[in-house]
């Protein structure tokens, strides 16, 4: 008898502790702000981020880390650089599982709601922001960032997933249409201030039109794409925008493919058909062909400017292969001339969560760093970015900066950074931060984005190929494009990853309760197999 | 004698089949294009080759850039959807049969949408010294080949240095980024490139470009890429 009271006492034991320990999904403790920043200990920090490829940009992130460093001797940041949003992403998701994730990364919503699926990985920001002592503006923070209401409150929204903030916004751009103003007007057509997708379909198509010699008229060179799209998954999600057709939901419903996209394939159809349309991934970047008089109208991000049109200080091409060309910025072109709507895009911050809440505390600091000024101003004028702050936008600097637009006279360096087209693609941002927007993020909601791009791509390379697009080819492009991304297992099955409340452990008191009710079913299950084998034994005696 | 003459049949058996196996890098199985029907094929056409693999580069996404070789030219295959554990099977040398489409990228010649099946057989090409052809417009005919070039000059790029980590300075060696380094011969300056998908930072190339020092004279094998130009994959360098 007494073994067996050993074995139940035991087996409780277990039992409660198993209970105490795999409430929920088993992760990090939620961050809680600690009361004070404890500046006898050394942190050591790292920080993902992401650049254009863009000495300038790293040369910025290098000098903001060894500000920030002399404010807090007692941090240290170890940067690492990418060039590539999705190589980040992947070396996230890969280093959540041993919790090696950075202690701050540049990433975008919709990344961030993939790292949620992990208990606690990354920091909600809400508390922090309104710290009063380390929180935006906060009395014990030693620079001079800005305080919260000072961030572009439309900015700080597209941060929010649910109804937390899990990001600071960093820079923000939005796509812009790039235009050989020369060759529009060579073609009997004037720019208007507002293009619309029947304006761009009709001059691109205008610009195929060949000579009796067989180059193309409007550039007496073999080789013409009229209309040149970057990001077509932008190119996708912008015209359902513009025409009020579903994309997503919030919730992670999937209504991408609805009669509105299809119409837009059906415009992609036919305008790579008369060879009026192509798209980077099939034909590489539209700045080679911009610049070299070879496509009329490139859409590329305003954080591309710098590559953009005949004087860009910035090319791929070499010089003997760029054409003279007045060249203007204009909006990407609309559905409602009088209603613009345009994507706002570009890096945000996150903080990934450690067991150490100072070393959180930490990178919280740091990451608040990249919204001073200096380090706003001075990236934001590296491409065609707007600052984030209006702290930043109202400074006296970038002020000036913007009232230097025509980017000429001056040596290499002063034309690179007062570059017409990048100031106006700065300024066509500034002036539609109102028209601009974001698309819900949920866990599968960059897998969306791609499928969106995949849909315009596939129909354009199948017509280049000569394939037969039709309504059954629409049919099977929707049952390939949803295999491919699992667009089927998102729709309906957001189990409310990213807004879902971590329970945490059990509390004790309910654990050692369970526990003896859990002793108590198993001191009765062995009393009726103690009476079980006493019967047998009497029957058998 | 009847030994000696056993053995003689046995020595004439196994050199007949030793030549008879020797593989020919420009035979095609039926149905397949030759080199030079794939060079006449359009753009976005579809395409049947049979090549054999001689590098490749990482594999990500479930995908994989292959530089492969036939008898007579060479083929890109561009992110050619391929699994983890086929991946590992393409060693240098490996015949495949591939189907895709024919395309062109900045004026690289390359598969896309490639499917591919192991074949037997294998292959590994000697690099072809295409030095003198370097300022020649029939360099082109040569894209994607294992090349080799003879007593290039590295010369400075515009800060002074050697070689760039990316093509403007903006990376580091513990990113892996891309090594950029200026080479000329025959009075022309060329921009060669260690991709680090290719050859990354542990790489004997990487370690190689990394130790150059302006004015340094080096031979360099790799492969004959294009991108608005010719732009080398390098794979080897010596410094002479």
């Amino acid at each position: 008898m007494k073994r067996t009271a050993c074995l139940f006492i035991c087996l409780t034991l277990i039992f409660t502790a198993l209970l105490t320990g795999c409430h929920g999904r088993v992760g990090l403790e939620a961050f809680k702000t600690p009361e004070s920043f404890d500046t006898s200990r050394s942190y050591e920090i790292t920080f993902w981020a992401k650049n254009d490829t863009n000495k300038a940009q790293t040369d910025i992130y290098s000098k903001a880390i060894a500000d920030f460093e002399k404010y807090y001797l007692n941090i240290h940041v170890n940067i690492r650089f990418y060039t590539d949003y999705g190589r980040i992403y992947n070396d996230v998701i890969t280093n959540i599982s041993t919790n090696t994730t950075p202690n701050v990364c540049i990433t975008y919503p919709d990344h961030i709601a993939t790292y949620m699926t992990g208990v606690n990985t990354v920091v909600p920001l809400d508390e922090l922001v309104a710290d009063p002592k380390y929180g935006l503006g906060g009395r014990e923070v030693l620079f001079d960032g800005p305080r919260a209401d000072q961030i572009v409150p439309k900015f700080l929204g597209e941060c929010r997933i649910g109804d937390e903030l899990y990001a600071l916004p960093y820079m923000r751009s939005t796509e812009a249409c790039y235009i050989n103003k020369t060759f529009v007007e060579a073609l009997g057509y004037t720019v208007p201030d507002i293009l619309t997708w029947d304006y761009i379909w009709e001059v691109s198509d205008a610009a195929t039109r060949k000579s009796e010699d067989g180059t193309f008229a409007v550039n007496g060179q073999n080789v013409m794409i009229p209309f040149i799209y970057k990001s077509t998954d932008n190119m996708m999600i912008q015209y359902l925008r513009q025409k009020g057709a579903g994309y997503t939901t919030a919730d992670g419903e999937v209504q991408l493919f609805n009669d509105t996209a299809f119409g837009l394939l059906g415009d992609v159809k036919e305008h790579v058909g008369t060879g009026a349309f192509s798209t980077f991934k099939i034909s590489s970047y539209p700045a080679n062909f911009l610049n070299a008089g070879q496509c009329i109208f490139a859409i590329d991000s305003t954080a591309g400017s710098t590559w953009m049109g005949s004087h860009a200080p910035l090319s791929d091409i070499s010089e003997d292969m760029f054409v003279d060309f007045e060249t203007v910025v204009r909006p990407i072109p609309q559905c409602d001339p009088a209603d613009p709507k345009m994507i706002s895009q570009g890096p945000s911050i996150c903080i990934f969560n450690k067991q150490d809440p100072q070393e959180v505390l930490a990178s919280w600091l740091f990451a608040q760093f990249m919204l001073t000024n200096d380090v706003q101003t001075a990236y934001a004028e590296t491409e065609g970015y707007v600052p984030v702050t209006l702290k930043a936008q109202q400074s006296a600097e970038y002020v000036d900066y913007l009232a230097h637009d025509n980017g000429s006279g001056g040596d290499e360096e002063y034309n690179k950074k007062y570059y017409d087209i990048k100031l106006k693609a700065t300024k066509l941002l500034l002036d539609n931060i109102g028209n601009t927007f974001v698309t819900p993020v949920f866990n599968g909601s960059a897998s969306v984005r791609d499928a969106a791009g995949q849909m315009i791509e596939n129909v354009a390379k199948s017509v280049r190929r000569k394939e037969t697009v039709d309504d059954a080819y629409m049919r099977q492009l929707e049952k390939d494009i949803t295999a491919l991304y699992r667009l089927d297992s998102l729709a309906g099955k957001q189990e409310k990853a990213v807004d879902a409340p971590d329970l945490g452990k059990l509390p004790e008191s309910a654990a050692v309760l369970i526990g003896m009710i859990a002793m108590a079913w198993l001191a009765l299950l062995a009393r009726g197999v103690q009476a079980i084998i006493k019967k047998r034994e009497q029957k058998k005696s | 004698m009847k030994k000696i003459i056993t053995l003689m049949l046995v020595v004439a058996l196994v050199l007949g089949l030793t030549a008879c196996s020797k593989e020919d890098p420009s035979k095609k199985s039926e149905g397949v294009m030759t080199y030079a029907q794939y060079e006449a094929a359009a753009i976005d056409s579809e395409v049947v080759v049979e090549t054999y693999v001689q590098a490749k580069q990482g594999w990500w996404q479930d995908t994989a850039t292959i530089y492969t070789q036939d008898g007579d030219g060479a083929y890109f295959l561009y992110s050619m959807p391929i699994s983890k554990e086929d991946y590992d099977k393409l060693v240098p040398g490996t015949k495949i049969k591939v189907t895709g489409h024919k395309a062109e990228w900045s004026g690289e010649y390359e598969i896309v949408d490639a499917k591919f099946e192991i074949e037997k057989g294998s292959y590994i090409a000697e690099a072809t010294d295409v030095t003198s052809l370097l300022a020649s417009a029939d360099l082109i005919k040569q894209q994607n080949k294992f090349v080799s070039f003879k007593g290039l000059t590295v010369e400075a790029q515009a800060d002074g240095s050697a070689f760039l980590y990316n093509w403007d300075g903006s990376g580091t060696h513990d990113d892996n980024s891309d090594l950029y380094f200026n080479v000329s011969v025959n009075g022309a300056t060329y921009t060669f490139t260690v991709e680090s998908y290719l050859c990354g930072n542990d790489s004997d190339v990487y370690k190689a470009v990394e130790g150059l020092k302006v004015g340094d004279v080096i031979d360099a094998e790799g492969f004959l890429y294009w991108y608005n130009g010719v732009n080398p994959h390098i794979t080897k360098v010596t410094k002479k």
